[in-house]
């Protein structure tokens, strides 16, 4: 109990002086092909609201997995809410990922279940109680305007639909991170802007908010921090940003 | 962890099965189809292997004795002989009993007419028959070293062929059974592979919601142990039908075999199917879907 008390405060002090993500000189290399982060050192804080943006082959996605702990680094140290992710040992890497709620571009469902299944799935694996599940998927669902389609199979939804779905299932477990990785991608303007008002108000809530996209009008538009990366580096790093041409 | 995770875990086994319907039919099928294959051939191999043993247990050494051999003396050697390895039974056949048996067989119901003696007086012997007629040349090999044993009688030729044959069966039998048993594992093994690997996509979801590697692969193992289950309930169960069908038609119209063949009862070939069937099934099931989904895991 004691280590578990010291490891937190040791923790908490990471986060304190560098942020709730920090990653120090992080490069990853696959074997083909050039490093696909080279040498980035980043630094976000809790409750803040972070755009990444760049081409494909920037790196954006090797830096959400490396986050997830999908996958390491081969050289530097990535730190998330304290923890040095390259210490996780494989059983501990379950319960790290309970504090980041995910979202992704393809919606990721359990498509042979149903709404309400499918968001009381991230609070089942979290053992939380049934009561306590019966009063919470309601509620998140209610958040993310779903409210009266619990009982609908995910195909019967639109793609707004369904992102609102995988949002309810990651934020139900209040995760302290909420990485959206591409999430308008596959939604028509108007889903998009109301997935980014919902995601907005998450972090209005205290959540801090990751979102790696391509959609230069929504970027623009929200005067957020910006991080733009290009062939593995962080080429910009800008509070209130926008969305950096290339050339 | 909790009971109740436990008892969701349980549930979505179940439930799995019926989500992915088409599948664990067709699972069910494969299995169902090769286990039915696999018992078949048992359940023939089984009862030529059983024919062939009720043929050697018929086979039999003669041993007669040395005029003037004590009882006591032939009863200690009815002893000895009884407590070889290779012996199945030894019967004494008394003089008397002898000549009461060969001759009405060889000169009618009138056979003592022209014998006012016995004349097989002093030829007491011990029939004896053995486990395995392989061993038969040992057997005769140290009766013919007793000093009080006259005669051994035996058929060598016989007992080679019978041992050859059985023993080209046992092999035969052993390879069609293993060969069998070998493709229905990796037909299973596959069913159950390419049922996860189908939904591998289900399984880096909730690795990525931050399910443990018991939570995802729990309710997969439950669903495998499900499907090899019935999948190898039904077989059985089609078999026993059959077998007990098949057992009364032969008897019934078929007579004449049934006399000198000895059919094996439905519950002697199940004693080993049944178990050896459950355990392909059931063990497939489980040891498949944990290695398929492992391989998912690292995610």
């Amino acid at each position: 109990m004691k280590k578990k008390q010291l490891l937190q405060k040791e923790r908490e002090r990471i986060m304190d002086e560098n942020g709730i993500i920090y990653l120090e000189n992080v490069s990853k290399s696959y074997s083909t092909g050039a490093p696909a982060l080279n040498g980035v050192t980043l630094s976000i804080g809790r409750g803040e609201f972070v755009f990444v943006v760049g081409d494909s082959g920037s790196g954006k996605s090797t830096l959400i997995k490396l986050l997830l702990r999908e996958l390491t680094a081969t050289s530097g140290s990535v730190y998330v809410m304290g923890s040095d992710l390259a210490k996780l040992k494989h059983r501990q890497i379950p319960k790290f990922r309970r504090n980041l709620g995910v979202v992704f571009q393809d919606f990721r469902l359990l498509n042979d279940r149903n709404v309400f299944e499918n968001v009381a799935f991230a609070q089942r694996i979290v053992e939380t109680p049934t009561s306590e599940i019966r009063r919470n998927v309601p509620r998140i669902l209610a958040t993310v305007g779903l409210a009266g389609k619990y009982k609908a199979k995910t195909k019967q939804l639109s793609g707004g639909e369904q992102q609102r779905v995988a949002l309810a299932r990651a934020l139900v477990n209040e995760p302290s991170i909420l990485l959206a990785d591409e999430p308008t991608g596959n939604l028509d303007p108007k889903n998009s802007w109301e997935i980014m008002g919902l995601l907005e108000e998450i972090n209005q809530a205290g959540t801090t908010v990751i979102v790696v996209t391509h959609n230069r009008e929504i970027v623009n538009a929200m005067q957020k921090r910006v991080i733009t990366m290009k062939k593995g580096v962080i080429v910009s790093d800008e509070e209130e940003g926008g969305y950096i041409d290339e050339d | 962890m909790k009971i109740s995770t436990l008892f969701y875990t349980l549930r979505q086994g179940f439930s799995n099965i019926f989500r992915n319907l088409w599948f664990s039919m067709a699972s069910v099928a494969t299995i169902s189809t090769c286990l039915f294959l696999f018992g078949l051939f048992y359940a023939i191999v089984a009862n030529v292997q059983n024919v062939m043993n009720t043929v050697e247990e018929g086979v039999s050494v003669t041993v007669f004795f040395q005029e003037g051999t004590t009882d006591e003396r032939m009863k200690e050697i009815g002893g000895l002989i009884e407590v070889r390895d290779e012996v199945s039974d030894v019967i004494f056949i008394s003089d008397e009993e002898a000549w009461a048996t060969f001759g009405p067989e060889y000169f009618g119901e009138d056979y003592q007419e022209g014998f006012p003696e016995n004349p097989l007086e002093g030829w007491d012997s011990y029939e004896v028959y053995l486990r395995d007629v392989s061993r038969q040349s040992d057997l005769v090999t140290w009766l013919q070293s007793i000093p009080e044993v006259r005669e051994v009688y035996f058929s060598e030729l016989t007992a080679n062929t019978l041992s050859g044959m059985n023993m080209l069966i046992a092999y035969v039998s052993l390879g069609i059974v293993a060969t069998l048993l070998a493709v229905s594992i990796f037909l299973i093994n596959n069913t159950v592979a390419m049922g996860i690997f189908v939904r591998k996509e289900e399984i880096n979801i909730m690795k990525y919601i931050g399910a443990t590697d018991f939570f995802v692969r729990a309710p997969f193992v439950v669903e495998g142990m499900l499907i090899g289950l019935i999948g190898s309930a039904i077989p059985l169960g089609v078999i026993y039908s059959l077998y007990n069908y098949a057992l009364t038609y032969v008897i019934e119209r078929f007579s004449v075999l049934s006399s000198f063949l000895n059919f094996l009862s439905v519950e002697e070939v199940f004693r080993v199917l049944l178990p050896v069937t459950l355990l392909v099934g059931v063990g497939i099931g489980f040891l498949g879907s944990i290695s398929t989904v492992r391989k998912h895991l690292r995610v």
